[in-house]
Protein backbone atom coordinates (compact mmCIF):
# COMPACT_ATOMS: atom_id res chain seq x y z
CA UNK A 1 0.00 0.00 0.00
CA UNK A 2 1.45 3.21 -0.77
CA UNK A 3 2.33 5.55 2.04
CA UNK A 4 0.33 8.55 3.47
CA UNK A 5 0.31 11.15 5.48
CA UNK A 6 -1.57 8.72 8.11
CA UNK A 7 0.48 5.50 8.15
CA UNK A 8 3.90 7.44 8.22
CA UNK A 9 2.55 9.48 11.27
CA UNK A 10 1.29 6.48 13.30
CA UNK A 11 4.17 4.24 12.73
CA UNK A 12 6.71 7.02 14.06
CA UNK A 13 4.46 7.46 17.28
CA UNK A 14 4.03 4.17 17.88
CA UNK A 15 7.56 3.70 17.55
CA UNK A 16 8.90 6.44 19.08
CA UNK A 17 6.43 8.01 21.11
CA UNK A 18 8.39 10.39 23.17
CA UNK A 19 10.53 12.00 20.04
CA UNK A 20 7.38 12.94 17.92
CA UNK A 21 6.80 16.54 18.94
CA UNK A 22 4.37 18.18 16.54
CA UNK A 23 2.86 17.23 13.10
CA UNK A 24 1.33 19.67 10.42
CA UNK A 25 0.73 19.48 7.21
CA UNK A 26 2.03 22.39 4.93
CA UNK A 27 1.21 22.72 1.29
CA UNK A 28 0.15 19.01 0.95
CA UNK A 29 3.18 17.97 2.63
CA UNK A 30 3.77 16.22 6.21
CA UNK A 31 5.94 18.38 8.70
CA UNK A 32 6.99 16.65 11.83
CA UNK A 33 8.68 18.03 14.78
CA UNK A 34 11.01 15.66 16.03
CA UNK A 35 13.23 15.06 19.26
CA UNK A 36 16.67 16.50 17.96
CA UNK A 37 18.56 13.43 20.44
CA UNK A 38 16.29 10.86 18.55
CA UNK A 39 16.98 12.06 15.27
CA UNK A 40 19.70 9.35 13.82
CA UNK A 41 17.52 6.76 15.39
CA UNK A 42 14.08 8.07 13.53
CA UNK A 43 16.35 9.12 10.02
CA UNK A 44 17.53 5.11 10.50
CA UNK A 45 14.25 3.97 11.21
CA UNK A 46 12.47 5.85 8.18
CA UNK A 47 15.27 5.03 5.70
CA UNK A 48 15.47 1.03 6.65
CA UNK A 49 12.00 0.45 7.61
CA UNK A 50 10.74 -2.00 4.78
CA UNK A 51 7.27 -0.06 4.78
CA UNK A 52 8.55 3.10 5.14
CA UNK A 53 11.67 3.01 3.03
CA UNK A 54 12.85 6.75 2.76
CA UNK A 55 15.26 6.02 0.29
CA UNK A 56 16.27 9.39 -1.00
CA UNK A 57 17.81 12.50 0.78
CA UNK A 58 16.09 15.49 -0.89
CA UNK A 59 17.62 17.98 1.07
CA UNK A 60 19.22 19.08 4.31
CA UNK A 61 19.62 22.25 5.77
CA UNK A 62 18.89 24.54 8.88
CA UNK A 63 16.97 27.69 9.85
CA UNK A 64 17.39 30.17 12.25
CA UNK A 65 14.69 32.03 14.33
CA UNK A 66 16.56 34.00 17.15
CA UNK A 67 12.53 34.64 18.99
CA UNK A 68 12.55 30.87 19.70
CA UNK A 69 14.07 30.76 22.99
CA UNK A 70 16.19 27.66 23.83
CA UNK A 71 15.33 25.73 20.27
CA UNK A 72 16.90 28.92 18.01
CA UNK A 73 18.03 26.51 15.08
CA UNK A 74 16.07 24.21 13.24
CA UNK A 75 17.90 21.07 10.79
CA UNK A 76 15.53 20.56 8.50
CA UNK A 77 15.33 16.85 6.42
CA UNK A 78 13.65 16.80 3.21
CA UNK A 79 13.17 12.46 2.77
CA UNK A 80 11.82 10.91 -0.36
CA UNK A 81 10.48 7.51 -0.59
CA UNK A 82 10.90 7.12 -4.73
CA UNK A 83 8.89 4.06 -4.89
CA UNK A 84 5.71 5.59 -3.26
CA UNK A 85 6.93 9.05 -4.32
CA UNK A 86 6.07 9.92 -0.72
CA UNK A 87 8.00 13.57 0.60
CA UNK A 88 7.92 14.10 4.14
CA UNK A 89 9.94 17.17 6.08
CA UNK A 90 10.99 16.29 9.34
CA UNK A 91 12.49 19.37 11.99
CA UNK A 92 14.66 19.16 14.86
CA UNK A 93 14.92 22.34 16.61
CA UNK A 94 18.07 22.88 18.74
CA UNK A 95 20.00 25.85 20.81
CA UNK A 96 21.48 28.21 19.35
CA UNK A 97 24.46 27.96 22.34
CA UNK A 98 25.05 24.29 21.59
CA UNK A 99 24.06 23.05 18.41
CA UNK A 100 24.64 19.48 18.32
CA UNK A 101 23.19 16.87 16.42
CA UNK A 102 23.58 13.51 15.18
CA UNK A 103 24.73 12.92 11.65
CA UNK A 104 23.21 11.52 9.12
CA UNK A 105 26.26 11.08 6.87
CA UNK A 106 26.64 7.13 7.68
CA UNK A 107 22.54 6.60 6.89
CA UNK A 108 22.73 8.10 3.51
CA UNK A 109 26.25 9.09 1.77
CA UNK A 110 25.02 11.99 0.57
CA UNK A 111 24.37 13.90 3.81
CA UNK A 112 27.92 14.44 3.98
CA UNK A 113 28.57 17.46 2.07
CA UNK A 114 24.82 19.14 3.22
CA UNK A 115 25.98 18.63 6.74
CA UNK A 116 29.13 20.42 6.02
CA UNK A 117 27.22 23.69 3.94
CA UNK A 118 24.96 23.44 7.01
CA UNK A 119 27.58 24.02 9.49
CA UNK A 120 29.02 26.05 7.45
CA UNK A 121 26.28 28.62 7.02
CA UNK A 122 24.75 28.03 11.02
CA UNK A 123 27.00 26.10 13.05
CA UNK A 124 25.47 23.28 13.44
CA UNK A 125 27.95 20.59 14.84
CA UNK A 126 27.24 17.13 13.23
CA UNK A 127 28.13 14.32 15.95
CA UNK A 128 29.73 11.77 14.29
CA UNK A 129 30.34 13.43 10.96
CA UNK A 130 33.53 11.92 9.58
CA UNK A 131 34.80 15.03 8.23
CA UNK A 132 32.94 18.19 9.38
CA UNK A 133 35.10 21.18 8.13
CA UNK A 134 33.90 24.55 6.34
CA UNK A 135 32.65 23.93 2.34
CA UNK A 136 31.72 27.33 0.50
CA UNK A 137 33.30 29.88 3.15
CA UNK A 138 37.01 30.29 3.53
CA UNK A 139 38.43 28.19 6.66
CA UNK A 140 39.76 31.12 8.39
CA UNK A 141 36.06 32.39 8.48
CA UNK A 142 35.00 32.89 11.97
CA UNK A 143 30.87 33.56 11.89
CA UNK A 144 28.37 31.15 10.67
CA UNK A 145 26.92 33.57 8.31
CA UNK A 146 23.46 32.59 7.69
CA UNK A 147 22.70 33.22 11.53
CA UNK A 148 20.09 36.23 11.69
CA UNK A 149 22.41 38.07 13.94
CA UNK A 150 24.75 39.05 11.12
CA UNK A 151 23.43 41.58 8.72
CA UNK A 152 23.43 41.59 4.96
CA UNK A 153 24.63 44.97 4.59
CA UNK A 154 26.99 47.14 6.72
CA UNK A 155 24.52 48.89 9.30
CA UNK A 156 27.27 51.75 10.08
CA UNK A 157 27.00 53.17 6.57
CA UNK A 158 24.94 56.61 6.02
CA UNK A 159 25.06 57.04 2.43
CA UNK A 160 22.23 54.50 2.24
CA UNK A 161 18.67 55.60 4.11
CA UNK A 162 16.31 52.25 4.24
CA UNK A 163 13.43 54.20 4.37
CA UNK A 164 13.63 54.43 0.66
CA UNK A 165 14.16 50.94 0.26
CA UNK A 166 11.04 49.83 2.08
CA UNK A 167 13.68 47.77 4.77
CA UNK B 1 63.18 -21.03 3.87
CA UNK B 2 62.91 -17.12 3.96
CA UNK B 3 59.91 -15.60 2.54
CA UNK B 4 59.59 -14.48 -0.94
CA UNK B 5 57.54 -12.29 -2.57
CA UNK B 6 55.54 -13.74 -5.86
CA UNK B 7 56.46 -10.04 -7.49
CA UNK B 8 60.30 -10.71 -7.38
CA UNK B 9 63.03 -8.54 -6.01
CA UNK B 10 61.84 -5.18 -8.15
CA UNK B 11 58.50 -5.17 -6.28
CA UNK B 12 58.28 -2.33 -3.91
CA UNK B 13 56.29 -3.20 -0.56
CA UNK B 14 53.14 -0.42 0.12
CA UNK B 15 54.68 1.04 2.47
CA UNK B 16 57.82 2.14 1.14
CA UNK B 17 56.20 3.52 -1.93
CA UNK B 18 55.84 7.08 -2.52
CA UNK B 19 52.93 8.46 -4.46
CA UNK B 20 53.02 12.36 -6.08
CA UNK B 21 50.56 14.83 -5.02
CA UNK B 22 49.52 16.68 -8.43
CA UNK B 23 47.20 19.88 -7.75
CA UNK B 24 44.32 19.62 -10.58
CA UNK B 25 42.79 23.04 -10.50
CA UNK B 26 41.38 25.63 -9.39
CA UNK B 27 41.77 27.23 -13.28
CA UNK B 28 42.94 24.74 -15.30
CA UNK B 29 42.16 24.53 -19.05
CA UNK B 30 40.58 20.89 -18.59
CA UNK B 31 38.45 21.27 -16.13
CA UNK B 32 35.73 23.56 -16.90
CA UNK B 33 34.98 26.20 -14.12
CA UNK B 34 36.66 26.61 -11.20
CA UNK B 35 37.35 23.02 -9.30
CA UNK B 36 40.34 21.96 -7.53
CA UNK B 37 41.02 18.19 -6.66
CA UNK B 38 44.25 16.87 -5.14
CA UNK B 39 45.15 14.11 -6.71
CA UNK B 40 47.21 11.37 -5.03
CA UNK B 41 48.78 9.73 -7.96
CA UNK B 42 50.65 6.10 -8.63
CA UNK B 43 51.78 6.94 -12.12
CA UNK B 44 49.08 8.05 -14.02
CA UNK B 45 46.81 6.00 -11.32
CA UNK B 46 44.19 8.35 -8.69
CA UNK B 47 44.78 6.51 -5.38
CA UNK B 48 42.76 9.49 -3.72
CA UNK B 49 41.41 12.55 -4.58
CA UNK B 50 40.44 16.20 -1.93
CA UNK B 51 38.18 18.02 -3.78
CA UNK B 52 37.76 21.80 -2.49
CA UNK B 53 35.15 23.67 -3.42
CA UNK B 54 33.54 26.99 -2.87
CA UNK B 55 35.98 29.40 -5.22
CA UNK B 56 32.47 31.29 -6.70
CA UNK B 57 30.74 31.17 -3.66
CA UNK B 58 28.58 34.34 -3.45
CA UNK B 59 26.22 33.89 -0.44
CA UNK B 60 22.91 33.96 -2.38
CA UNK B 61 20.98 32.37 0.37
CA UNK B 62 21.93 35.20 2.37
CA UNK B 63 21.52 37.72 -0.53
CA UNK B 64 17.86 36.27 -0.97
CA UNK B 65 16.68 37.26 2.63
CA UNK B 66 17.16 40.57 1.35
CA UNK B 67 15.55 40.55 -1.94
CA UNK B 68 11.85 41.09 -2.46
CA UNK B 69 10.50 38.12 -4.96
CA UNK B 70 11.02 39.65 -8.39
CA UNK B 71 14.62 40.20 -6.88
CA UNK B 72 15.83 36.78 -6.69
CA UNK B 73 14.74 35.45 -9.94
CA UNK B 74 18.58 36.94 -11.46
CA UNK B 75 20.12 35.39 -8.42
CA UNK B 76 18.84 32.13 -10.00
CA UNK B 77 20.19 32.85 -13.32
CA UNK B 78 23.29 31.98 -11.73
CA UNK B 79 23.09 28.60 -10.20
CA UNK B 80 23.07 26.42 -13.26
CA UNK B 81 23.79 29.13 -15.86
CA UNK B 82 23.49 26.78 -19.02
CA UNK B 83 20.18 26.61 -18.05
CA UNK B 84 18.85 29.79 -16.49
CA UNK B 85 15.66 29.57 -17.84
CA UNK B 86 14.94 26.76 -15.68
CA UNK B 87 16.15 28.16 -12.71
CA UNK B 88 13.71 31.11 -13.44
CA UNK B 89 11.25 29.16 -14.04
CA UNK B 90 11.29 27.03 -11.11
CA UNK B 91 11.62 30.36 -8.65
CA UNK B 92 8.43 31.56 -10.60
CA UNK B 93 6.73 28.20 -9.92
CA UNK B 94 7.78 28.19 -6.18
CA UNK B 95 6.41 31.55 -5.84
CA UNK B 96 2.89 30.88 -7.33
CA UNK B 97 2.88 27.84 -5.01
CA UNK B 98 3.06 30.01 -2.10
CA UNK B 99 0.89 32.74 -3.67
CA UNK B 100 -1.36 29.85 -4.66
CA UNK B 101 -1.72 31.40 -8.24
CA UNK B 102 -2.58 29.41 -10.77
CA UNK B 103 -1.74 29.84 -14.19
CA UNK B 104 -3.68 29.63 -17.89
CA UNK B 105 -2.49 26.68 -20.35
CA UNK B 106 -0.76 28.73 -22.56
CA UNK B 107 1.73 29.78 -19.65
CA UNK B 108 2.07 26.54 -18.70
CA UNK B 109 3.10 25.28 -22.45
CA UNK B 110 5.18 28.40 -23.04
CA UNK B 111 7.16 27.22 -20.26
CA UNK B 112 7.72 23.76 -20.73
CA UNK B 113 8.76 25.14 -24.66
CA UNK B 114 11.21 27.32 -23.14
CA UNK B 115 12.21 24.63 -20.22
CA UNK B 116 12.71 22.01 -22.73
CA UNK B 117 15.03 24.23 -25.17
CA UNK B 118 17.13 24.81 -22.08
CA UNK B 119 17.63 21.59 -21.20
CA UNK B 120 18.61 21.26 -25.12
CA UNK B 121 21.22 23.66 -24.49
CA UNK B 122 22.64 22.42 -21.45
CA UNK B 123 22.28 18.93 -22.55
CA UNK B 124 24.23 19.60 -26.12
CA UNK B 125 26.92 21.90 -24.01
CA UNK B 126 27.97 19.27 -21.44
CA UNK B 127 27.61 16.71 -24.58
CA UNK B 128 29.73 18.58 -26.97
CA UNK B 129 32.35 19.43 -24.25
CA UNK B 130 32.63 16.33 -23.68
CA UNK B 131 33.72 15.53 -27.05
CA UNK B 132 36.27 18.07 -26.66
CA UNK B 133 37.83 16.60 -23.82
CA UNK B 134 38.36 13.34 -25.49
CA UNK B 135 40.06 15.08 -28.65
CA UNK B 136 36.74 15.77 -31.04
CA UNK B 137 36.81 18.75 -32.08
CA UNK B 138 34.35 19.07 -34.55
CA UNK B 139 31.04 18.30 -33.15
CA UNK B 140 31.34 20.62 -30.35
CA UNK B 141 31.73 23.83 -33.28
CA UNK B 142 28.57 22.68 -34.59
CA UNK B 143 26.87 22.16 -31.37
CA UNK B 144 27.62 25.55 -30.06
CA UNK B 145 25.70 26.88 -33.38
CA UNK B 146 22.96 25.16 -32.27
CA UNK B 147 23.08 26.69 -29.07
CA UNK B 148 23.62 29.85 -30.18
CA UNK B 149 20.39 29.47 -31.59
CA UNK B 150 18.64 28.63 -28.57
CA UNK B 151 19.95 31.84 -27.18
CA UNK B 152 18.53 33.94 -29.67
CA UNK B 153 14.72 32.27 -29.37
CA UNK B 154 15.64 33.47 -25.60
CA UNK B 155 16.94 37.11 -26.57
CA UNK B 156 13.72 37.22 -28.74
CA UNK B 157 11.90 36.25 -25.55
CA UNK B 158 13.53 37.69 -22.50
CA UNK B 159 16.32 39.86 -24.29
CA UNK B 160 19.01 38.22 -22.72
CA UNK B 161 21.28 35.12 -23.65
CA UNK B 162 23.10 33.92 -20.99
CA UNK B 163 21.57 35.31 -17.73
CA UNK B 164 17.80 35.15 -19.05
CA UNK B 165 15.74 36.43 -16.49
CA UNK B 166 12.66 35.03 -18.15
CA UNK B 167 9.23 35.26 -17.43
CA UNK B 168 7.34 36.56 -14.43
CA UNK B 169 5.93 35.26 -11.50
CA UNK B 170 2.70 34.39 -12.87
CA UNK B 171 3.52 34.26 -16.26
CA UNK B 172 5.49 36.42 -19.25
CA UNK B 173 5.38 39.88 -19.75
CA UNK B 174 4.79 39.52 -23.15
CA UNK B 175 3.25 36.86 -25.76
CA UNK B 176 5.52 34.88 -28.33
CA UNK B 177 6.49 37.69 -31.17
CA UNK B 178 5.91 36.59 -34.68
CA UNK B 179 9.49 36.17 -35.03
CA UNK B 180 10.08 33.90 -31.89
CA UNK B 181 7.19 31.36 -33.84
CA UNK B 182 9.60 31.84 -37.06
CA UNK B 183 12.88 31.38 -35.58
CA UNK B 184 11.32 28.18 -33.27
CA UNK B 185 9.51 26.74 -36.63
CA UNK B 186 13.19 26.75 -38.43
CA UNK B 187 14.99 25.51 -35.30
CA UNK B 188 12.81 22.98 -34.67
CA UNK B 189 12.96 21.75 -38.87
CA UNK B 190 16.49 22.44 -39.16
CA UNK B 191 18.07 21.20 -35.45
CA UNK B 192 16.70 17.30 -36.02
CA UNK B 193 19.52 16.81 -38.53
CA UNK B 194 22.21 18.59 -37.51
CA UNK B 195 22.16 16.86 -34.21
CA UNK B 196 21.38 13.39 -35.52
CA UNK B 197 24.95 14.13 -37.41
CA UNK B 198 26.46 15.25 -34.70
CA UNK B 199 25.29 11.97 -32.99
CA UNK B 200 26.88 9.77 -36.03
CA UNK B 201 30.26 11.96 -35.26
CA UNK B 202 30.64 10.96 -31.47
CA UNK B 203 28.46 7.61 -30.20
CA UNK B 204 29.77 4.98 -31.88
CA UNK B 205 32.94 6.37 -32.69
CA UNK B 206 35.51 4.00 -31.81
CA UNK B 207 37.91 6.04 -30.74
CA UNK B 208 35.20 8.24 -28.21
CA UNK B 209 34.10 4.65 -27.37
CA UNK B 210 37.58 3.29 -26.04
CA UNK B 211 37.48 6.61 -24.05
CA UNK B 212 34.54 6.74 -22.40
CA UNK B 213 32.82 3.08 -21.98
CA UNK B 214 33.56 2.49 -18.32
CA UNK B 215 34.76 5.32 -17.46
CA UNK B 216 34.09 6.66 -13.44
CA UNK B 217 31.18 4.25 -13.04
CA UNK B 218 28.70 4.82 -10.41
CA UNK B 219 26.46 1.94 -9.73
CA UNK B 220 22.48 2.65 -8.93
CA UNK B 221 22.96 2.07 -5.07
CA UNK B 222 25.54 4.06 -4.40
CA UNK B 223 23.94 6.95 -6.96
CA UNK B 224 21.07 7.33 -4.49
CA UNK B 225 22.75 6.97 -1.08
CA UNK B 226 24.58 9.91 -2.58
CA UNK B 227 21.58 11.76 -3.79
CA UNK B 228 22.12 11.87 -7.22
CA UNK B 229 19.33 13.58 -10.13
CA UNK B 230 18.67 14.08 -13.65
CA UNK B 231 20.55 12.44 -16.24
CA UNK B 232 23.54 11.27 -14.05
CA UNK B 233 21.24 9.48 -11.90
CA UNK B 234 19.66 8.02 -14.48
CA UNK B 235 22.77 6.68 -16.28
CA UNK B 236 23.33 4.67 -13.19
CA UNK B 237 19.60 2.95 -14.13
CA UNK B 238 17.04 4.84 -11.52
CA UNK B 239 14.11 6.04 -13.51
CA UNK B 240 13.70 9.00 -11.21
CA UNK B 241 12.50 12.28 -12.76
CA UNK B 242 10.85 15.19 -11.38
CA UNK B 243 8.76 15.90 -14.55
CA UNK B 244 7.12 12.05 -14.50
CA UNK B 245 6.95 11.88 -10.74
CA UNK B 246 5.92 14.95 -9.93
CA UNK B 247 4.55 16.87 -12.97
CA UNK B 248 4.31 20.63 -12.61
CA UNK B 249 3.50 23.04 -15.32
CA UNK B 250 1.32 20.26 -17.19
CA UNK B 251 3.88 17.99 -18.27
CA UNK B 252 1.29 15.38 -17.75
CA UNK B 253 -0.34 16.75 -21.17
CA UNK B 254 2.93 15.31 -22.74
CA UNK B 255 4.57 11.99 -24.13
CA UNK B 256 7.72 11.38 -23.28
CA UNK B 257 10.09 8.58 -22.42
CA UNK B 258 12.82 8.64 -19.94
CA UNK B 259 15.90 7.52 -21.01
CA UNK B 260 17.74 5.33 -18.26
CA UNK B 261 21.39 3.56 -18.55
CA UNK B 262 23.03 0.48 -17.05
CA UNK B 263 26.50 1.51 -15.48
CA UNK B 264 26.39 5.05 -14.98
CA UNK B 265 29.69 5.45 -16.66
CA UNK B 266 30.76 8.53 -18.58
CA UNK B 267 29.22 6.73 -21.59
CA UNK B 268 25.67 5.62 -20.37
CA UNK B 269 25.63 9.68 -19.22
CA UNK B 270 26.52 11.12 -22.52
CA UNK B 271 24.22 8.71 -23.99
CA UNK B 272 20.88 9.32 -21.64
CA UNK B 273 21.71 13.41 -22.61
CA UNK B 274 21.86 12.37 -25.84
CA UNK B 275 18.58 10.53 -25.95
CA UNK B 276 17.06 13.43 -23.48
CA UNK B 277 17.21 16.24 -25.87
CA UNK B 278 15.29 13.79 -28.37
CA UNK B 279 12.79 14.04 -25.68
CA UNK B 280 13.02 17.16 -24.80
CA UNK B 281 12.14 17.99 -29.26
CA UNK B 282 9.46 15.86 -28.52
CA UNK B 283 7.91 17.53 -26.08
CA UNK B 284 8.41 20.62 -27.51
CA UNK B 285 7.19 19.95 -30.73
CA UNK B 286 3.97 18.61 -28.73
CA UNK B 287 3.61 21.76 -26.89
CA UNK B 288 4.15 24.07 -30.03
CA UNK B 289 1.45 21.91 -32.10
CA UNK B 290 -1.07 21.98 -29.20
CA UNK B 291 -0.21 25.85 -27.81
CA UNK B 292 -3.74 26.63 -26.09
CA UNK B 293 -4.96 29.79 -27.08
CA UNK B 294 -5.48 32.08 -24.01
CA UNK B 295 -3.55 34.47 -21.84
CA UNK B 296 -0.71 34.79 -21.23
CA UNK B 297 -0.06 35.51 -17.80
CA UNK B 298 -2.13 34.75 -14.52
CA UNK B 299 -4.87 36.69 -13.24
CA UNK B 300 -2.92 38.22 -10.17
CA UNK B 301 -2.85 41.98 -10.44
CA UNK B 302 -1.12 42.15 -7.31
CA UNK B 303 2.11 40.45 -7.75
CA UNK B 304 2.25 40.57 -11.98
CA UNK B 305 3.50 44.13 -13.42
CA UNK B 306 0.97 46.11 -15.02
CA UNK B 307 0.77 46.85 -18.87
CA UNK B 308 3.42 49.81 -19.27
CA UNK B 309 0.75 51.75 -21.60
CA UNK B 310 -1.34 51.69 -18.31
CA UNK B 311 1.70 52.60 -15.65
CA UNK B 312 1.65 56.06 -17.89
CA UNK B 313 -1.96 56.25 -18.01
CA UNK B 314 -3.43 55.34 -14.97
CA UNK B 315 -2.65 56.31 -11.21
CA UNK B 316 -3.45 52.59 -9.94
CA UNK B 317 -1.37 51.00 -12.24
CA UNK B 318 1.50 53.39 -11.69
CA UNK B 319 1.18 52.85 -7.72
CA UNK B 320 0.70 48.77 -8.19
CA UNK B 321 4.20 48.87 -10.74
CA UNK B 322 5.48 50.75 -7.79
CA UNK B 323 4.56 48.75 -4.82
CA UNK B 324 5.92 45.85 -6.94
CA UNK B 325 9.43 47.30 -8.13
CA UNK B 326 10.31 48.60 -5.00
CA UNK B 327 8.93 45.25 -3.43
CA UNK B 328 6.36 46.65 -1.32
CA UNK B 329 4.25 43.92 -1.86
CA UNK B 330 4.52 41.16 1.20
CA UNK B 331 4.00 37.49 0.56
CA UNK B 332 2.19 35.64 2.37
CA UNK B 333 3.03 33.33 5.37
CA UNK B 334 4.51 29.22 4.49
CA UNK B 335 6.65 27.21 3.89
CA UNK B 336 6.82 25.78 0.57
CA UNK B 337 9.12 22.93 -1.19
CA UNK B 338 8.87 22.94 -4.83
CA UNK B 339 11.38 21.14 -7.26
CA UNK B 340 11.53 21.22 -10.84
CA UNK B 341 13.73 18.77 -13.14
CA UNK B 342 16.44 20.69 -14.15
CA UNK B 343 18.95 20.09 -16.89
CA UNK B 344 21.26 18.42 -13.88
CA UNK B 345 17.92 16.65 -11.88
CA UNK B 346 15.90 17.73 -9.05
CA UNK B 347 16.53 21.59 -8.61
CA UNK B 348 14.55 22.76 -5.72
CA UNK B 349 14.13 25.58 -3.83
CA UNK B 350 12.86 25.67 -0.09
CA UNK B 351 11.03 29.23 1.06
CA UNK B 352 10.23 29.86 4.30
CA UNK B 353 8.08 32.82 4.47
CA UNK B 354 7.23 35.17 7.42
CA UNK B 355 4.94 37.25 5.68
CA UNK B 356 7.60 39.75 4.76
CA UNK B 357 8.53 41.31 1.72
CA UNK B 358 11.05 39.06 1.13
CA UNK B 359 11.50 35.06 2.18
CA UNK B 360 13.25 34.67 5.58
CA UNK B 361 15.13 31.68 4.63
CA UNK B 362 15.77 30.71 0.97
CA UNK B 363 17.48 27.35 0.58
CA UNK B 364 18.51 25.94 -3.16
CA UNK B 365 18.82 22.31 -3.26
CA UNK B 366 21.56 22.24 -6.06
CA UNK B 367 21.78 18.68 -7.64
CA UNK B 368 25.83 19.89 -8.78
CA UNK B 369 27.03 20.39 -5.19
CA UNK B 370 25.19 17.22 -4.25
CA UNK B 371 26.71 15.08 -6.81
CA UNK B 372 29.63 16.25 -6.90
CA UNK B 373 30.93 14.89 -3.57
CA UNK B 374 30.58 11.42 -4.94
CA UNK B 375 33.38 12.35 -7.71
CA UNK B 376 36.23 10.98 -5.75
CA UNK B 377 34.73 7.78 -5.19
CA UNK B 378 34.20 7.96 -8.92
CA UNK B 379 37.98 8.73 -10.01
CA UNK B 380 39.66 6.44 -7.71
CA UNK B 381 41.75 3.84 -9.62
CA UNK B 382 41.25 5.80 -12.49
CA UNK B 383 43.55 7.30 -15.15
CA UNK B 384 44.26 10.90 -14.48
CA UNK B 385 43.00 12.00 -18.06
CA UNK B 386 39.52 9.87 -17.21
CA UNK B 387 39.33 11.83 -14.64
CA UNK B 388 38.75 15.03 -16.70
CA UNK B 389 36.44 12.96 -18.87
CA UNK B 390 34.18 11.91 -15.67
CA UNK B 391 34.00 15.31 -14.66
CA UNK B 392 32.72 17.03 -17.74
CA UNK B 393 30.85 14.05 -18.10
CA UNK B 394 28.70 15.00 -14.48
CA UNK B 395 28.01 18.54 -15.78
CA UNK B 396 29.10 20.12 -12.72
CA UNK B 397 28.35 23.70 -13.21
CA UNK B 398 30.67 25.73 -11.00
CA UNK B 399 27.93 28.29 -10.62
CA UNK B 400 25.40 25.85 -9.44
CA UNK B 401 28.00 23.81 -6.98
CA UNK B 402 29.18 27.35 -5.31
CA UNK B 403 26.04 29.33 -4.98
Amino acid sequence: MALNNDIVLSRLQEKFPDAIREAYINFDQLNIEIDPAHNAAILRFLKEDEEMNFNYLTDLTAVHMPEQTGKEIGVIYHIHNLYDNYRLRLKAWIPESEPVIATASSIWLGANWMERETYDNFGVRFDGHPDLRRILNVDHMEIFPLLKQYPLEDSSREDKDDRFFGR
Amino acid sequence: MTEQSIFGEDFVKPEEKQYNTLNLGPTHPATHGVFQNILQMDGEIIISAEPTIGYIHRAFEKLAERRPFYQVTPITDRLNYCSSPINNIGWHLTVEKLLNVSTPKRVDYMRVIIMELARIADHLVCNAVLGVDSGALTGFTYMFQERERIYDLYEEIAGARLTTNIGRVGGFERDFTPRFHEKLKEFLAGFPKRFEEFDSLITRNRIFMDRVVNVGPISAEKALSYSFAGPNLRAAGVDYDVRVMNPYCSYQDFDFMIPVGTHGDTFDRFVVRQNEIRESLKIINQAYNNLPEGNFHADCPEFYLPKKEDVYNSMEALIWHFKIVMGEVDLPAGEVYHSVEGANGELGYYLISDGGRTPYRLHFRRPSFIYYQAYPEMIKGQMLSDAILTLSSMNVIAGELDA
